[in-house]
């Protein structure tokens, strides 16, 4: 068990040495949702609609550590200049701000992979839109969980 | 194709004179149940894995009661290892009252308990080893150790693991894989694993900011002439479960694609055999075998279970050999073209009256405990009844630890972590302080004293209930649910986190715990760095002290609701 360890954003900087105490102490953060996401994608490409396949979405199902979880992306391309990838979005439905952040690809880049660590305070989705140069629209998903952690075995 | 027999006529010749009836005593168990009985085994095919896990460092024979509750959520409903008591006995085909009975189940335990004697014992276990050996010939042998070997002894705490190591070297193990372990520190596991003299097997350990390989991910072994590929798995939630600043460059993780490339690869080096030895929990184990292909065995560890027979999913067999050095697995293999013809296997049960020591071991042991002879034997109480740990909600001996934390630390409510190890105490029994820290040694023990909301202590308990009972065996954490004293609540485990937990109630007054209120909360085994406090086992010590004698209470706090 042990239950301790941080996982709201605020106690990851205020964290006295019982941490669990603290850690529902921070008032609940506003956060977006599935709605949320779903609008920002729209705000990015209308009623586009994606289709699974091509992204390599890979996310621990629990995180080690909810302040650094390691989330690689790739898709499937042959970068060409006919058929590449042009951007790469990250959301996360249980962020404040369901836009993460985006990434930009031209056929130099040789292929479309990428690696960040993001901060999760809680269980969540991740979900990535794929934009291709045909126009095409990719996208994948998947849930992290995010756990006090402890009572190991 | 699995023979029963063989692990059968142990039992079977238990029943016939045990027939359920506990009066015959020790000697006729000891009569019964030989040494060759225990042992026999009809040899098979090219090649054996012997497979040894969760000893926690136990040196000594002990007592430990099986669960009486182990449930399974979702696929995992009523399928083994969830199975316990009647349903497990009816399910392996099992006589009530025989010694496989009680080296299985938790079904009249204490009075078989005093019938059969003690289980396990590492001289003991050497013994069978050896024997397999001698019998099978060493060159068709491999013995595969699955980890959660090294810790939770007070003499392995005391030598930071150095005389379980000692004493492991003597069994000549060709693997091991692990996870507590690493609550040893980076730095200790690095230099014990350099000088092991054999492979510490860990493909999903990786150094976090490089991503570079801590630990070997595979050995090939040549045995009866069939190339045999060990995989390594540490249990993937270490960094959750424990504390991780204790190894913070280190990376765990679960991933089938990874242990894919691994089986990939040791097919392409030409392995007839492809062993996973796993820490990563039956139920994660049972998923892995139908999702990455080409495993023929996998060597489960970390839950604890014990079963007669593998479980076959898809072409994979799956082992389970216990904990706490009750048991040793033999699993005889006819491999040819690549594939397992045939197989024949027995969990052998080491009753420790029944199977010689092996001196050699017996001699090692001695001189590794002598030094702590004295504070070992200090008998620290009595218990009038029956105390154990193991099952997915509070036993006895947690009732124990609560109880000294609530008066010693002057707390309304208590925490203690639901770990599966924990030596089992009979009605009668001295509590020794090895028998307490049996059950708390740790690097880690300090006994914290601190507030909590009824909220934070509602979500916490969420948290844990979704770490046992998520119907995602990948989504689980570990353990056993915390155990709690001073508090009351109602758990449905096949609801989802957040909804499982209700009626939570301070046993002090009656009344249902306010969420806004603080309430002072005691707790031991904290994985953050720092923590304050007096180290555990002294908590209990104080209040065996003052108690002198324990009287187990029945264990009705904690209710269980809903339906699967």
């Amino acid at each position: 068990m042990a239950l301790h360890k941080a996982v709201t954003r605020r106690d990851a900087f205020a964290l006295p040495a019982i941490g669990a105490a603290a850690l529902m102490i921070a008032p609940r953060l506003a956060h977006a949702d599935a709605a949320a996401v779903e609008a920002e994608i729209r705000k990015l490409y209308a009623d586009r609609k994606p289709t699974d396949g091509r992204i390599k979405l890979d996310v621990p199902q629990i995180a080690e550590n909810g302040l650094v979880v390691p989330i690689n992306i790739e898709v499937e391309s042959p970068m060409t200049a006919q058929d590449h990838v042009k951007a790469v979005h990250v959301f996360a439905d249980g962020n404040p701000l369901p836009g993460v952040l985006s990434f930009r690809f031209t056929p130099e880049s040789g292929k479309a992979a990428a690696s960040v660590r993001m901060r999760l305070s809680q269980t969540q989705n991740i979900i990535c839109i794929a934009e291709m140069a045909g126009g095409a629209l990719h996208s994948a998903s998947a849930n992290v969980k995010v756990t006090i952690g402890g009572c190991g075995g | 194709m699995i023979s029963r027999r063989d692990f059968l006529q142990a039992g079977a010749a238990a029943a016939a004179f045990a027939g359920g009836s506990a009066s015959l005593g020790r000697l006729a168990a000891q009569q019964r149940l030989g040494e060759a009985e225990l042992l026999r085994f009809e040899p098979l095919g090219n090649v054996t894995l012997i497979h040894l896990t969760d000893l926690h460092a136990q040196f000594m024979p002990l007592h430990f009661r099986e669960p009486s509750i182990n449930l399974g959520i979702g696929e995992m409903k009523g399928r083994v290892p969830h199975l316990t008591g009647k349903d497990f006995l009816a399910h392996y085909g099992l006589a009530p009252g025989s010694a496989m009975a009680h080296a299985l189940t938790s079904e009249d335990f204490v009075a078989l308990a005093r019938n059969y004697g003690r289980m396990g014992g590492l001289d003991r276990i050497a013994r069978v080893v050896e024997a397999i050996r001698a019998e099978r010939g060493a060159e068709r042998c491999l013995l595969l150790d699955g980890g959660d070997t090294w810790t939770n002894s007070w003499t392995s705490l005391q030598t930071r693991a150095q005389d379980i190591v000692e004493a492991m070297a003597l069994l000549k193990p060709d693997a091991m894989t692990g996870h507590w372990e690493f609550t040893l520190g980076a730095a200790r596991v690095a230099e014990l694993t350099k000088s092991l003299g054999f492979p510490f097997l860990a493909q999903n350990v990786r150094e976090s900011e490089f991503d570079d390989r801590v630990f070997e991910p595979r050995r090939s072994f040549e045995r009866g002439g069939v190339r045999v590929a060990v995989i390594g798995q540490a249990y993937p939630y270490t960094g959750i479960a424990n504390p991780r600043w204790m190894f913070p460059d280190w990376r765990f993780s679960l991933k089938d694609e990874d242990v894919q490339k691994e089986v990939d690869a040791a097919r392409a080096e030409g392995a007839g055999l492809v062993v996973l030895l796993s820490h990563n929990g039956f139920d994660i184990d049972r998923k892995m075998a139908s999702r990455v292909r080409g495993i023929d065995v996998i060597l489960t560890a970390h839950t604890h279970d014990a079963l007669p027979e593998p479980v076959t999913v898809g072409r994979t067999l799956l082992i389970a050999t216990g904990s706490h050095g009750k048991f040793v697995s033999r699993l005889d293999l006819d491999i040819r073209a690549g594939e397992i013809r045939d197989y024949r296997y027995r969990l052998i049960p080491v009753f420790s009256d029944a199977i010689r020591p092996d001196p050699a071991m017996a001699a090692l042991i001695a001189a590794k405990r002598a030094p702590f002879a004295a504070e070992l034997a200090r008998v620290l109480g009595r218990t009038e009844g029956l105390l154990y740990r193991r099952g997915n909600f509070q036993g006895t001996l947690d009732d124990l630890f609560t109880d000294a934390m609530l008066a010693v630390r002057d707390a309304e409510i208590a925490l203690s972590p639901g770990v599966r190890w924990g030596a089992s105490l009979l009605p009668g029994q001295d509590i020794t302080f090895e028998d307490v820290t049996n059950a708390c040694a740790l690097t880690y023990p300090n006994c914290y004293r601190t507030t909590m909301t009824g909220a934070q202590i509602k979500l916490v308990l969420e948290d844990i209930g979704d770490n046992i009972f998520n119907p995602d065996p990948y989504a689980q954490g570990g353990g056993d649910m915390v155990r709690v004293g001073g508090l009351g609540f109602t758990i449905d485990p096949y609801e989802r986190q957040g909804r499982r937990i209700s009626e939570l109630t301070l046993l002090r007054d009656g009344r249902p715990l306010d969420a806004d209120r603080a309430y002072v909360v005691a707790g031991w085994a904290s994985i953050n760095e720092d923590t304050q406090g007096p180290p555990i086992w002294d908590v209990v010590s104080e209040h065996l002290a003052h108690r002198k004698v324990v009287t187990p209470r029945p264990l009705g706090a904690v209710r269980l609701a809903g339906t699967p």
